[in-house]
């Protein structure tokens, strides 16, 4: 890794002679039954982010240590991690800003561990697939060029497009944490997504699954996953929204059952 | 030859305390939020009795304001009043997750902003109460 190397070249810049301890999960899937705690003193470094601390500690300390990273720009999701028990995208979290530490890292709350930093993303992607995130028509229909949309229509659901599947949301819930099943912040923001876009037809479709258990209903508006969500995506909101149209949409089939869904 | 699993089935999964709420603020203020409808639900009892006894005449309201001035129910009721606030505070505050979007179409007000005319309409109401409490009304 390149990253600690190419700083020591740039001179004095971000440099500041202090150390800062990382206190990092550890759980070894062959050997351990819990996850422990291994503290490394790091160069604590202005222009640091936590996952550049993390590097160093993988080049210079301890090859084995697993996490996930990619972009390194707040854009792939997959640096997800707990940062004094706050879920935090770490390419995004300076090291200042955590400093004078020591700094607890730990992975993603709630989720099943599968060694040290590196959590099991099945039961996400299931999430995801389950809310059909895709463009539903009902009319079998082909279109026979681009379906225009205006820029007030892409509006309304632009928002939710944003997410990274970062997890964050997922790690700040307790209601994922107590029940598993829960579908949760991420894939019910992105429902929504898909039920405001005007070239959709699949709304009934996704309430007719989402309104059951482990759905909407067991969402009880704590709202720290917009808190805590890098893209601002508030799947709070989005998930309080689809339940009142949600609601309106069972008031609607009641009063008028012949009306279309 | 080396023997490869498909995928490594030792995993851990981390069980959340039943203290969870104790982590972090923000949780904690969700279960005084939460704690806090019983108190508001007190208060509207507490309201009923009230109506109840004025319509049972002068008598029956005099022994309730009896009962209001024990000094246990003054502390319960100082208590409530301060879960009720917070109560009141955390909802209005919800009102940008909420409505927000159903009255504009998109998220594009700020959150301070969504949340002022609850907050406006609540003093107006305690200004409209105070002046019929000092008899300006
Ligand atoms: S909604 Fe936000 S916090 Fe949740 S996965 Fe998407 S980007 Fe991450
Ligand atoms: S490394 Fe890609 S989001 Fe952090």
């Amino acid at each position: 890794m390149e990253t600690s190397s190419t700083n020591a070249q740039s001179g004095a810049i971000g440099i500041l002679d202090e150390t800062i301890v990382l206190e990092i999960a550890r759980f070894h899937p062959e050997k351990d039954t819990e996850p422990s705690y291994d503290s490394f003193e790091v160069p604590l470094r202005s222009d640091w982010m936590v996952l550049d601390a993390l590097n160093y500690v993988k080049d210079h300390l301890d090859g084995s240590l697993a996490y996930r990273w990619s972009c390194r720009m707040g854009i792939c999701g997959s640096c997800g991690m707990m940062v004094n028990g706050v879920p935090r995208l770490t390419c995004e979290t300076l090291l200042t800003s955590v400093a004078p530490g020591p700094v607890r890292i730990g992975p993603l709350d709630h989720f099943t561990v599968v060694k040290d930093l590196v959590i099991e993303m099945d039961e996400f992607m299931g999430k995801l697939q389950k809310v059909r995130p895709w463009i539903v028509r009902k009319d079998n229909y082909q279109p026979k060029r681009e379906f225009i949309q205006t820029p007030a229509q892409l509006e309304v659901f632009k928002q939710y497009s944003l997410c990274i599947n970062c997890m964050l949301c997922y790690a700040a819930c307790p209601v994922f944490g107590l029940d598993p099943s829960f579908t949760g912040p991420a894939a019910l923001a992105l429902a929504e997504r898909y039920n405001l876009d005007s070239r959709d037809q699949g709304a009934a479709e996704r309430t007719d699954i989402l309104s059951q258990h482990d759905g909407i209903w067991d969402c009880t508006v704590i709202g720290e996953c917009s808190e805590v969500c890098p893209k601002h995506v508030d799947p709070s909101m989005a998930i309080q929204q689809y339940k009142i149209d949600a609601t309106k949409d069972w008031f609607k089939t009641w009063l008028m059952p012949w009306g279309n869904k | 030859m080396p023997q490869y699993k498909v995928y490594q089935p030792a995993t851990y999964r981390p069980r959340m305390s039943p203290y969870w709420f104790f982590d972090r603020w923000p949780y904690l203020k969700f279960m005084i939020r939460e704690t806090s409808s019983v108190f508001a639900a007190y208060w509207a009892v507490v309201m009923l009795a009230q109506i109840r006894s004025i319509r049972h005449g002068a008598w029956a309201y005099a022994r309730f304001e009896h009962w209001l001035s024990n000094p246990l129910i003054i502390i319960l009721n100082a208590v409530a009043l301060l879960f009720v606030a917070f109560h009141a505070v955390t909802w209005f505050m919800l009102v940008p997750r909420v409505f927000v979007r159903q009255m504009t179409g998109s998220g594009a007000i700020p959150d301070e902003l969504a949340a002022a005319p609850n907050f406006g309409a609540w003093i107006v109401a305690s200004i409209v109460v105070g002046l019929f409490l000092v008899g300006a009304i």
